[in-house]
């Protein structure tokens, strides 16, 4: 079947002589596929050629001043904003969707409401997450800007996308599963903890991978409600700036240039390992 | 007893998992109160012709008018859809239809790095690639314009438009591609001619879906597109979108000024709502 469809190059050739429009159609696509792939490969390399030789080991001193512009402290921020912002969503989306896919009755108008949310949420750009940050978390609850009021928005931000990921993962569990626990006299609370979700946890893992990736690159958000302190916090209600927000605080003042590119160039390693591996775990799903 | 505990142990598990689901319904209301609360009293005291309809955007005189930043909101994305919809588009066909397999391996994950770079290094990007080279290209404009603001947000969009469109095309049946074929049609006009309008709705969505995240995208815009608080001029002078007018001005503003700034959040949250709805819409007549 496959064998009738090949075409060799000449007979190829001679259908576009017959069909200019084909040609045309063809070169299109293909320029269009090579302007997105070299778009992406430029910006790259531009900020890794650029960047690189400004990674000096001043920019990894441990305190920040203002001559070193040190980036370590934004980055041990980095990870304490993602983890803090996990341990709230994590258990929140992954507890929704066992409830959307494990316990909601079909046709329940609850769960329509839900569902219809969560897309709301997932479409709402980030600086409105900052300013409903800024109103509730810094100024309603007297929190000011803190690690953890950027932490619980960032949580808001990225729970649809745990829950969406969650579910997909959930639902890929097949029934017999299920059927074989309930036939075994389990409870359905067991047969969630233990068969359910350990089958479904390399599909739950891409999406918090993906969700790592979100906040690393977060920074409209967390401006008005994390804040831009330089420094590691000393407790959860003190400001602390992410690297994103480092590195745009760079850009701005329009005197670190140099350090703009070696923080960029920092930035775009972590997403592309956070990629990498999440690619890696859907791989790993895919073979089962 | 010990059933009956294992019981409670159920009930009460159904209810955590519950609350859970219900936390998008909750984050969803309060965002919509906070801001809602916090904005539309200041629409009510400027005067919401005023507010909407205003030229001129000058707090010192107390002169609250955002026509100039909602025009320059619409005019960027308006930009960004005429550089990344027809090279989004034209690349998912590609993807779908015309591309070796070992080529897809490359291309995939590409697409995926693209959508998980920061904003704030695509601003960086900008600032230091197209800014200097529109400066050069046109000696008499700054840099900073609606035109590097248009082709950055361009590029930005794409992974959204290729990610929908791709598995909007590979959607539809096969037998309209190969009744194409039959018909005597070559590759290229069988796609383009009968595959690729049975997948015009989800095309759509995804362009809207574009759209949404070009408007309400904001660091990589404030760092290129100029910012100045005036009626858009032309592609190459500077503009202000509704999200840049936020973050420049939200550090310092107080009492009425800070109530203007949140009701723009407002108007552009309403903006996003419609956006939302519309995809919505044409997600679900592309299922039918």
């Amino acid at each position: 079947m496959e064998k009738i469809n090949i075409q060799t190059f000449r007979q190829r050739l001679k259908s576009y002589k017959r069909s200019p429009l084909s040609l045309l159609l063809f070169l299109l696509v293909t320029i269009s596929a090579i302007i997105t792939v070299s778009a992406l490969f430029f910006l790259i390399a531009y900020i890794l050629v650029k960047g690189v030789p400004h990674l000096t080991p001043e920019l990894f001193s441990w305190t920040y001043n203002s001559e070193n512009v040190s980036m370590l402290p934004s980055i041990i921020n980095t990870i304490l904003m993602t983890l803090l912002s996990l341990l709230i969503a994590a258990p929140l989306g992954i507890f929704a969707a066992i409830y959307l896919v494990e316990y909601a009755k079909r046709g329940n108008k609850i769960v329509k409401v839900i569902r219809v949310t969560a897309e709301t949420l997932s479409g709402i750009p980030s600086i409105v997450y900052g300013l409903f940050g800024m109103l509730f978390f810094v100024v309603t609850l007297h929190w000011n800007y803190s690690i953890l009021s950027g932490a619980c928005t960032l949580a808001i931000m990225i729970l649809p996308l745990i829950m969406r990921t969650t579910e997909e993962a959930l639902k890929s569990v097949p029934d017999i599963y299920r059927e074989g626990s309930f036939g075994l006299g389990a409870g359905r609370l067991r047969t969630v903890f233990r068969i359910v979700l350990p089958s479904a946890v390399p599909g739950i893992l891409a999406g918090v991978i993906l969700a790592i990736g979100r906040i690393v690159g977060e920074t409209a958000a967390l401006i008005f409600t994390a804040g831009t302190a330089p420094t590691v916090p000393e407790s959860l209600f003190d400001s602390a700036r992410t690297l994103s927000v480092h590195m745009y605080n760079l850009s701005q003042e329009g005197l670190y240039v140099d350090q703009a590119y070696a923080t960029a160039v920092v930035l775009l390693i972590v997403v592309i390992a956070i990629n990498s591996l999440s690619n890696f775990v859907a791989k790993k799903i895919a073979k089962g | 007893m010990k059933h009956f505990r294992y019981l409670t142990k159920e009930a009460i598990m159904k209810g955590v998992f519950f609350l859970a689901a219900c936390a998008s319904i909750l984050a969803v209301a309060l965002i919509c109160l906070f801001l809602f609360a916090n904005g539309l009293p200041a629409i009510g005291k400027i005067g919401p012709l005023d507010f909407l309809l205003g030229q001129v955007w000058k707090p010192g005189n107390d002169l609250y008018g955002i026509l100039p930043m909602i025009l320059g909101s619409i005019y960027v994305t308006a930009g960004a859809i005429v550089v990344g919809v027809p090279i989004g588009i034209l690349t998912a066909v590609f993807m779908a239809r015309f591309c070796p397999k070992k080529a897809y391996r490359v291309l995939k994950p590409a697409i995926e790095l693209l959508s998980g770079i920061p904003s704030v290094v695509y601003g960086f990007f900008g600032l230091v690639v197209i800014v200097p080279l529109i400066r050069e290209i046109f000696p008499d404009s700054k840099g900073t314009t609606m035109l590097a603001a248009s082709l950055l947000l361009g590029i930005m969009i794409l992974p959204t438009i290729i990610g929908v469109s791709e598995s909007a095309i590979r959607a539809v049946p096969e037998s309209y591609y190969e009744g194409g074929l039959a018909l005597g049609a070559s590759h290229e006009r069988s796609v383009f001619f009968a595959t690729l309008p049975a997948a015009k709705s989800g095309i759509l969505a995804g362009v809207v879906l574009g759209v949404g995240r070009a408007i309400g995208e904001t660091m990589a815009v404030i760092m290129i597109a100029g910012n100045q608080p005036r009626m858009p001029a032309g592609l190459l002078k500077g503009v202000r979108t509704m999200t840049a007018n936020i973050v420049m001005e939200m550090g310092y503003a107080a009492d009425l000024h800070r109530e203007a700034l949140i009701a723009t959040a407002v108007v552009l949250f309403v903006f996003i709502l419609l956006i939302n709805l519309l995809f919505s819409v044409l997600k679900g007549r592309s299922k039918e």
